[in-house]
């Protein structure tokens, strides 16, 4: 019988995941993007089991409100990685002191 | 048991396409990998009954997302082998991070099986006999109809971000200029040509 635990698992490994990406892929943006797109998403299968789970229908109101969120910031993300290549033809991490701040 | 079959399926796939997400040398792989990844997360959820976030997930993220991320990383010139040298470096502060948070959300689910909070009464309660879309689309259009609105202003303003940030101006190019075209007045461009016999033409 799957329940609320299995799906709560489940969300756990995959932000687990994503945190493990975004440390072990510290110089490449890209691949951090993509890690924080994995921990959206397992906050979004957080969401949605216990929006089941409790029968309440705003766990996917926010859901989609998350999805929203997340689809603007990866364009944002990705507008600046392409500027902050045309300036310098690096996406490395350790590179971005640009601002000197 | 197809539900427990499905569950697991869908589960180990999205777990294993987003460690290989992560892992992958080249990031057209990972962003491919994300692609699987999302689609499973989106069974998931129709396991769990909530199909217009399932839909909505691959149309935005299959159909957008990651089609935007593909455009990008196949746009930029990079040597990736390059940037993969800290990987080994970094993975026992990711493995012990990851470890640490994932141990969280476990004894936060523990904790919420031992007895749980006593919430507040149920906000929204899904309705046994309304498909889910319909209560969805009740839900966004009465009492969350101004949140929906700022979602909707929130991708705008992404949008017109993202144009502004990476537009930029290259010189020789010919422009509309709307500003000369309104200013042009009939008595700077129409010539009034008189005593030219019929069929003879004009120089102009």
């Amino acid at each position: 019988m799957i329940g609320l635990t299995h799906y709560l698992t489940v969300a756990a490994i995959l932000f687990g995941l994503g945190v493990f990406g975004i440390v072990a892929n510290r110089k490449n943006l890209i691949m951090m993007l993509i890690a924080i797109e994995l921990i959206l998403l397992a906050v979004n299968i957080n969401l949605i089991a216990f929006s089941s789970y409790l029968g309440d229908l705003v766990g996917q109101v926010f859901a989609m409100f998350v999805l929203t969120v997340a689809a603007g910031e990866s364009a944002i993300g990705l507008a600046i990685l392409v500027i902050f290549f045309r300036g310098g033809a690096t996406i490395s991490v350790d590179d971005v002191n640009r601002m000197k701040g | 048991m197809i539900q427990a079959i499905a569950f697991y399926l869908f589960a180990g796939i999205v777990l294993l396409s987003g460690a290989l997400a992560i892992s992958s040398r080249n990031p057209i792989y990972s962003v491919l990998w994300l692609i699987l990844a999302f689609f499973n997360a989106a069974g998931l959820m129709v396991l769990a009954g909530a199909e217009f976030i399932a839909m909505l997930l691959i149309i935005v993220y299959v159909g957008a997302v990651a089609v935007l991320f593909l455009f990008v990383v196949m746009m930029l010139d990079i040597d990736y082998a390059e940037l993969r040298a800290g990987f080994v470096r970094y993975m026992p502060v990711g493995i012990a991070l990851a470890l640490a948070l994932a141990a969280e959300v476990v004894i936060g689910a523990g904790a919420w099986n031992a007895g749980g909070i006593a919430l507040s009464a149920k906000a929204a309660p899904i309705a046994a006999d309304v498909p889910n879309i319909e209560a969805m689309g009740r839900l966004i259009y009465t009492r969350y109809l101004f949140i929906f609105e700022l979602a909707g202003l929130v991708l705008l303003v992404a949008m017109i971000g993202a144009i502004v940030l990476t537009h930029r101006d290259r010189g020789g190019v010919k422009k509309q200029s709307i500003f000369s075209q309104v200013s042009r007045r009939s008595k700077d461009a129409v010539r009034n040509v008189k005593d030219v016999p019929v069929g003879q033409g004009v120089e102009l």
